[in-house]
């Protein structure tokens, strides 16, 4: 799953708890999935920095990205 | 990058008249006569030694675009005119072709045409008295985009809110890309910047942007395209008004930002593109989610989600300990009822005990067996029976049986049974 569909989980699962008219059982399965993917999400942020790479076109007309190198 | 202009003829003149030795100069005598094409050079000479470059102010007319690609007509005003070309290699600079009577500005060389032998101002840049033929030439090309709906609001798409490869589409050496680089990194997300370089002004500039567009799209890698440069004058920025480019942006298959460096224009990029930026740092920061954003926004969440939790159990908790009450307050209401119940019972019980009739002064026979006896037919003489006093019981033989010296009462007595 990626930091996006986490995050977005994440946030409805807050609104459903929040809208609080589910049972109990259900809140407690919901919390501990957000819990999942809270931690999830913390850990994707933990990631690094933007790489800078340049488009190279072979003669053959196939691609590859290359070190930029700036 | 900057173009270098070398201004008109140099000091050059005329090369009539520095003669020979011994010879007669060139043209002066009937034997040294000159062809007509020396003589129109000659002039030619002449005359584009004694102008430097001028900017002329006048009214255009007899306007003709000639198949050749070279414009020619002529500058008015009230009292003369002159006939102008514009070299095909020229006119390309020029954003659109004057309209008939335009006030313009042109720069030019005079010179003379030697083949036709007339007088003529080669002009290389025109302008319109303001920003006429810029503003004509974009407004054209605005109008034909607006047409085929490239322009429409609707076509606008998101940008993806977490980009993994972005396509810079700029000068490799620019401070645009500079820009991009530190903005995005500064921001410091999961982003690979893929930059992909062009050519971002000066001929040739609309072509090679429009080529890194599409090789952006036959590599189809990236997930969003910035393409733009750093500011300049409006020539520096006028490939990203080129109607080809505008076109090859709207066609591109991922959301685009343009990040074309002015203030005051929007240039056509910027009207076909998905987002407009003002700047490429801009065009960085709308494009690249910041880290720090981000997990102030997880924190949010994680904050959200907590106390959603903690209220839901203690509402939980709550309603759990109101049931108990309520359970409680039941149950004891039971209890209280029961009681009264109860109660009541055991006065009823009471009133009814042959113990309470023995105590206001009755007596009660019993048999052997615990029956109470209490019709005559239950008696035999001599037989033995049991009569139960408030304090005591009696143990009592039969002595004998007869009816009640009352009959009515007898009767009374019978009916119940």
């Amino acid at each position: 799953m990626t930091f996006e569909q986490s995050l977005n989980r994440l946030e409805e699962i807050v609104r459903d708890l929040e809208r609080q008219d589910m049972p109990l059982e259900q809140a407690l399965r919901l919390f501990e999935e957000g819990i999942g993917h809270l931690r999830l999400a913390g850990s994707a942020l933990q990631a690094v920095d933007a790489q800078v790479q340049q488009l190279v076109e072979a003669a053959d007309g196939s691609f590859s990205v290359e070190d930029f190198g700036d | 990058m900057a173009a270098r202009r070398t201004s008109g003829a140099g000091a050059d003149s005329g090369s009539l008249g520095d003669g020979g030795r011994g010879a007669a100069a060139p043209g002066s005598e009937a034997d040294a006569a000159i062809s007509v094409h020396d003589l129109t050079s000659a002039a030619r000479d002449l005359i584009e030694g004694a102008f430097p470059p001028l900017w002329v102010r006048g009214e255009v007319t007899n306007f003709k675009a000639h198949r050749n690609g070279h414009w020619y007509f002529s500058l008015r005003d009230a009292n003369a005119q002159v006939n102008c070309v514009i070299w095909s290699s020229a006119t390309r600079r020029i954003p659109a072709q004057p309209d008939e009577g335009m006030q313009v500005l042109a720069l030019g060389q005079m010179t003379v045409w030697p083949v036709r032998g007339d007088l003529q101002f080669s002009v290389r840049q025109l302008e319109a008295e303001g920003d006429g033929l810029w503003r004509k030439a974009l407004e054209q090309s605005r109008l034909r985009l607006e047409r085929d709906g490239l322009l429409a609001a609707e076509r606008k798409r998101r940008l993806p809110a977490f980009p993994r490869r972005i396509a810079v589409i700029t000068s490799p050496d620019g401070a645009a890309l500079r820009d991009v680089i530190t903005v995005s990194r500064s921001r410091s997300a999961d982003v690979e910047l893929v930059v992909v370089p062009a050519k971002v002004q000066g001929e040739g500039a609309a072509d090679s942007l429009i080529d890194a567009l599409e090789r952006v799209g036959r590599w189809g890698g990236a997930d969003l395209v910035i393409i733009g440069r750093g500011g300049g004058s409006r020539e520096d920025l006028w490939a990203f008004n080129d109607e080809r480019l505008a076109r090859a942006l709207a066609a591109c298959r991922v959301p685009t930002i343009s990040a074309v460096g002015h203030e005051v224009d929007i240039s056509l990029c910027d009207l076909v593109a998905d987002v407009r930026a003002a700047t490429p740092s801009a065009a960085a920061e709308i494009a690249v989610p910041s880290r720090r954003e981000l997990a102030a926004r997880v924190d949010a969440l994680g904050n959200r989600l907590a106390s959603a939790a903690v209220r839901r159990q203690d509402r939980a908790v709550a309603s759990l300990v109101q049931v108990r009450k309520r359970l409680a307050l039941t149950a004891t209401r039971l209890v209280d009822r029961r009681r009264a119940r109860i109660e009541m019972l055991a006065g009823q019980l009471e009133a009814l005990s042959p113990l309470a009739t023995l105590s206001r002064g009755f007596g009660v026979a019993r048999g052997p067996d615990g029956a109470t006896l209490s019709r005559r037919a239950q008696f035999a003489p001599g037989a033995g029976f049991e009569l139960w006093l408030q304090d005591g019981i009696v143990e009592a033989t039969t002595a004998a049986i007869k009816p009640l010296p009352d009959e009515r009462m007898e009767r009374t007595n019978r009916e119940p049974a």
